[in-house]
């Protein structure tokens, strides 16, 4: 970490970069939130560990309209979403001078309290580079363990991989944490029968406060203007109408991101309520996988996204999908 | 059973001005009989039928929503309903996966010169929405008892 803090001071020093966009601590030690630095001072603050699962990518977007470069700490996921942004005209790629920091899976606290750990003081072993094996958590009833695995994010036991797709320079070494099939869940989903699948996604949704986390951390989701923003009122909450509006919410956005959704999983990570909302997007990226062709999103800036492209031979869409 | 309890399924058809809904038009002039549950609504090409239209249209009650075209290669803007296609088959897809039966979405290639195709495909489609039933409601658990 101090590799990263030394670096970024020295780009400050010598003027490369006017700000460092990273990662600064938060009032506990499992809540790190992102940060801009302006200067060599500001930087004691920041911090990179086990729990820096948040994606600067989407932040960039405002950076990039600031006099001056910006250096911006990329984990290997998260370049895949500044690249699509750049696809996109969204960021400026002049305007960032990026470092590729390695990432060794990153844990998150809901994982922790989902495991019944409660009342949490401290947590010892998210360090990077040298995770512990098995994290000690510090509560006020009595010392707990988890093991990293078990705490670590959705999206790392499915990650895309060690190599950064953009980057200046790189610091740091990432370790491979795949321990689950990617598409597993869906395909779980799609067994179901149509009741089954019914019950399973209004149990979910309901869920939903329509408190918009999961709009504002998605890359993909940088429309200045939302079709699920108040036409009349300059605020971007917009009250449900009905009874309806938070299942539309959740497909609509989802569909709106297909074929641009890099599966970063921020989605699920900042979800208040634990709605496992990477499903969606993870069942349009494994259709588009097997109807049109493998793509990831993000990986190579010149290839036609999906949805913007066609052959003659497309699959009908009364053609059922094959199971499994 | 009686005429009042028989099932009357609410359909939504989306047909593009140029191919489907001159097919329909000409159903009618050729008075080739199709149910009246069918309510077609006009849009400029299929590739104009929004996603939120269609769960608009489930959101609102309906039981099945078809959406009828040009055929590939006859679209009056060339390529729109191209990417209609790939559209709605995620869609439909996406709506299998959330338990609204696949059989409930439909797409069907209607020219201007085929009414029988359009009153065969909507006596059918009408057909397999009776068997289905009611359609389940995507609705909040919350406001529900």
């Amino acid at each position: 970490m101090q590799e990263l803090v030394n670096r970024a001071k020295a780009l400050l020093a010598d003027g490369t970069v006017a700000r460092v966009l990273g990662w600064k601590a938060g009032e506990f030690a499992y809540d790190p939130e992102p940060a801009f630095f302006e200067t060599e001072e500001d930087l004691k603050d920041f911090v990179y560990d086990g729990f820096c699962g948040a994606n600067l990518s989407k932040y960039m977007i405002e950076a990039s309209k600031l006099e001056g470069k910006t250096l911006v700490f990329l984990k290997p996921c998260d370049s895949y979403s500044f690249n699509q942004l750049t696809k996109e005209h969204r960021v400026d790629r002049e305007k960032a001078y990026i470092i590729g920091v390695g990432c060794k899976g990153k844990v998150d606290v809901k994982h922790i309290k989902e495991a019944g750990i409660k009342g949490i003081e401290s947590i010892v072993g998210a360090d990077y580079p040298n995770p512990a094996e098995t994290l000690e958590i510090k509560t006020l009833y009595g010392d707990k363990t988890i093991s990293y695995k078990d705490a670590m994010l959705e999206r790392c036991h499915v990650c895309k991989g060690k190599d950064h797709v953009v980057f200046d320079e790189q610091i740091g070494e990432s370790a491979d944490t795949v321990d689950a099939e990617r598409f597993a869940e869906v395909e779980k989903i799609e067994a179901m029968s149509p009741e089954e699948k019914f019950a399973f996604f209004r149990a979910e949704l309901s869920k939903c406060i329509r408190c918009n986390a999961c709009r504002n951390v998605c890359p993909a989701c940088s429309c200045r203007k939302c079709v699920f923003d108040s036409t009349k009122f300059d605020s971007a909450q917009k009250a449900n109408t009905t009874s309806f509006e938070e299942k539309m919410f959740h497909i609509i956005r989802a569909f709106h991101v297909a074929g641009r959704c890099t599966d970063c999983g921020e989605c699920s990570r900042v979800c208040p309520q634990g709605i496992p909302l990477h499903l969606f997007n993870r069942k349009f990226i494994k259709d588009i996988n097997t109807f049109y062709g493998d793509y990831q999103a993000g990986e190579d800036i010149e290839a036609q996204a999906p949805l913007t492209d066609f052959t003659f031979e497309d699959r009908e869409p009364g053609q059922f999908a094959e199971r499994g | 059973m009686s005429l009042n309890n028989e099932f009357k399924p609410k359909i939504v058809a989306f047909c593009c001005n140029w191919c489907s809904y001159a097919g329909a038009d000409l159903a009618g002039s050729s008075r080739l009989a199709y149910p009246a549950d069918v309510k077609i609504i006009r849009v400029p090409c299929s590739c104009r039928v929004n996603p939120m239209f269609i769960l608009r249209a489930f959101e609102k009650g309906a039981d099945g929503v078809i959406m009828c075209g040009c055929h590939p290669g006859d679209c009056h803007y060339s390529t729109g309903n191209y990417y209609a296609r790939r559209r709605m088959t995620l869609l439909f897809s996406m709506l299998d996966y959330l338990g609204i039966e696949r059989a409930r979405t439909r797409v069907e290639w209607v020219s201007a010169a085929e009414g029988v195709k359009f009153s065969q495909t909507m006596n059918e489609f009408v057909e397999d929405i009776r068997k289905l039933g009611k359609n389940v409601r995507l609705e909040d658990l919350r406001c529900r008892n």
